[in-house]
């Protein structure tokens, strides 16, 4: 029973820990199906982790705080698609400045605002998400095993969290069924048959890019706003290249992206909760789970498990006139 | 036909991409209230006004052109590394190996020792994504941000539970033996009555650098490899039409780049801390890539904007002392240049290319 509640409460933190991986992801998602490389995503999340807290913290309303949020991802979002679709530049590089120009700009206006060490003040009341509690969820938490499983795992999360798995089927919705998932599709693979067919690739790669920083917002106000209490410097923690590694490892389709920001999820939860594991004898340090995304992505980029194939035209910029 | 004169391209869009990254970086430090004129004056004196300045940039700079070099040499050959960071945190490894566990007479067999150590050791971090990418197709960006990670991982572990004294508490391997130390500038230039350069980390690994922007010039203009390499960067095709492998090309280009920022260990491991720290790199990884970019990536570009991220470096810091001004500062400019002399590039050539084709037009 005993290994059943720290299961329950592993998996719960999985659920919390995941959510900014699969937000982050699903953001990477449209843009990257568009055929616009991000590796920016970890920039804009910190960026709306800051404005979402700086702006909570201020007025005392979250709301407003994940507006401020996803504003300010979708200002770096214009920034890379500037850069990336109508200077054509170098989309890789675009998102390397947009990484440093977060982790720059949000200590030095924290520092400038708040004079705290370049944190936000800790939020309290109406500044943070509070968990949502399902209908009966205290007098079902007796009930054995799907009582514990009710109470603790689906119910208590904040709003973002099921936002963030609703975003899930709506994704693959919008990709699969809808005109606009067919085209956004299409620019990522061939936008010269897109622009043939009369239909703006600029247009359609900004709409992306955009969907994507909205995205992203949301991610990051969920980490400053729902998952801690405030913003501190650098506290994505890498998150946005974890989302990253989790894409390539669901090969760009949504429900598959779940699965892996789950998986990735569950092994931040394993590291946070056992520092080192032992398995009979043999010490797996805490280190190992830290790299296991990274190691696991490699190894799927590698072409050992089933080859991950980018969209067609990734990272290349669309000449009209060729 | 060209479209701009070529001093045009090296010296003009370089030079026009820094004062918009200067300034926006005035704007804001207007924004978060402070003088942009004084903290100018402060960062130049600071960072140049006296030698412990000057040991401070210089130092700094032997950073900056190792990563430079490094991400330039990837750079000709179409590849981005930008995994300079956890291959020159791998060069630390191998530096502290080298140092700790082997009883060098001198300091001047243990720097070639050490070069040789971190040279291989960062290679062989690049090795793995270079393979990836020629063989499996596997995008060489990716993997290098993997690696990064990775390294940041296994230096963790190597720090806490292997290369860490008995009863230490700090995650970080013993102090190098004193044998091993290497000559800093104060006593190379100091004579007796006038000591120069006083407590500044500025070593002769300096002169390494130099030494490998030679190298690396000589390499890339001068040689067989260097012009198969260039060929391979400007197009593929042409490339595998001339019998030149891409699987060699990429992988020896990378091993080059992954030697390069394994190299830096030197200076930061060997020449400064004199111990191997966690997080000892501090980001001098990702500011290759600005050095890179704005250097054009030419050794001679790499060693100038170097100096300029040196001083911005130590004069950010001097800022941070004296002001309120955050040593963030120098993150949100060196992220400026980065993305007008690398992403925006376009936003001041064609204007520029405008220009130029009009007034030919006009002298015709």
């Amino acid at each position: 029973m005993e290994f059943f509640i720290t299961l329950i409460q592993v998996l719960d933190s999985t659920v919390r820990l995941a959510t900014p991986l699969l937000l982050a992801c699903l953001a990477g998602l449209y843009s990257e199906r568009a055929g616009i490389f991000d590796i920016g995503l970890e920039g804009k999340m910190l960026m709306a982790a800051f404005f979402s807290a700086a702006v909570a913290a201020v007025t005392g309303s979250v709301w407003l705080g994940l507006l401020a949020g996803i504003a300010s991802s979708l200002v770096l979002s214009g920034l890379h698609g500037l850069a990336s679709i109508t200077f054509r530049g170098n989309q890789l590089i675009s998102g390397v400045a947009i990484n440093f120009l977060a982790s720059g700009l949000t200590v030095l206006i924290a520092q400038s605002w708040f004079k705290q060490g370049g944190r936000t003040p800790s939020l309290f009341g109406g500044g943070r998400f509070e968990p949502i509690t399902f209908p009966f969820a205290d007098s079902l938490s007796n009930v054995p095993i799907i009582g514990p499983i009710y109470a603790e795992l689906l119910s208590g999360h904040s709003i973002l969290v099921y936002v963030a798995f609703l975003m899930v089927p709506l994704t693959w919705w919008v990709l699969y069924r809808t005109r606009f998932g067919l085209r956004l599709r299409a620019v990522g693979e061939n936008p010269a048959a897109v622009d043939t067919a009369g239909v703006s690739v600029v247009g359609l790669r900004f709409a992306a890019v955009a969907i994507c920083g909205v995205l992203c917002g949301i991610a990051g106000a969920y980490l400053a706003t729902a998952l801690q209490a405030g913003f501190v410097k650098e506290m994505t923690a890498g998150r946005g290249f974890i989302a990253l590694a989790a894409l390539i490892f669901a090969k760009w389709r949504p429900w598959h992206a779940m699965g892996a920001c789950l998986l990735f999820g569950l092994l931040q939860a394993v590291a946070l909760r056992f520092q080192n594991i032992d398995l009979g004898g043999v010490v797996i340090p805490v280190q190992v789970m830290d790299a296991l995304p990274y190691i696991l992505t490699v190894v799927i980029l590698a072409g050992f498990v089933g080859k991950a194939i980018p969209p067609r035209a990734g990272g290349e910029p669309y000449v009209k006139e060729r | 036909m060209e479209k701009m004169p070529k001093w045009a391209d090296v010296v003009l869009i370089p030079l026009i991409s820094l004062l918009l990254a200067t300034i926006l970086s005035a704007l804001v430090i207007l924004a978060i209230g402070e003088n942009p004129i004084e903290a100018v004056n402060l960062m130049v004196t600071g960072a140049l006004g006296s030698t412990y300045g000057w040991g401070y940039t210089l130092y700094y700079a032997t950073n900056f052109m190792f990563t430079g070099l490094a991400v330039a040499v990837a750079f000709h050959a179409r590849m981005f590394n930008i995994g300079g960071e956890g291959q020159a945190m791998l060069g630390g490894l191998g530096v502290a190996i080298v140092c700790l566990y082997v009883p060098w007479p001198h300091w001047s067999i243990a720097l070639l020792a050490a070069c040789a150590a971190s040279m291989i050791f960062g290679a062989a971090w690049a090795a793995i994504p270079a393979y990836l990418q020629a063989k499996r197709g596997s995008h060489i960006v990716i993997t290098t941000i993997m690696f990064n990670f990775i390294a940041a991982a296994l230096l963790n572990y190597m720090l806490v539970n292997v290369m860490r004294p008995q009863g230490s508490q700090d995650p970080a391997t013993a102090r190098f033996p004193e044998a091993v130390h290497l000559p800093t500038f104060q006593s190379m230039f100091s004579t007796a009555e006038n000591i120069v350069f006083r407590g500044a980390p500025a070593n002769i690994s300096f002169f390494v650098a130099i030494l490998a922007c030679f190298v690396v010039w000589a390499l890339i203009w001068r040689t067989r490899l260097g012009y198969e390499l260039r060929a391979y960067g400007h197009s593929e095709t042409g490339a595998v039409y001339a019998g030149i492998s891409p699987v060699r090309i990429t992988i020896i280009a990378m091993l080059i780049s992954g030697a390069l920022a394994g190299l830096m260990a030197t200076n930061n491991v060997m020449g400064e801390a004199e111990r191997l720290v966690l997080n000892s790199t501090e980001g001098a990884g990702f500011i290759g890539i600005a050095v890179a970019l704005m250097g054009r990536s030419h050794p001679f570009g790499v060693f100038l904007a170097a100096i300029l991220f040196g001083f911005l470096y130590q004069g950010g810091a001097e800022l941070a002392l004296w002001t309120s001004i955050p040593r963030e500062l120098i993150v949100v400019i060196q992220a400026l240049v980065i993305l007008f002399t690398g992403a925006l590039d376009n936003m001041v050539r064609m204007p520029l290319e405008k220009l130029f084709l009009s007034l030919r037009k006009e002298a015709e």
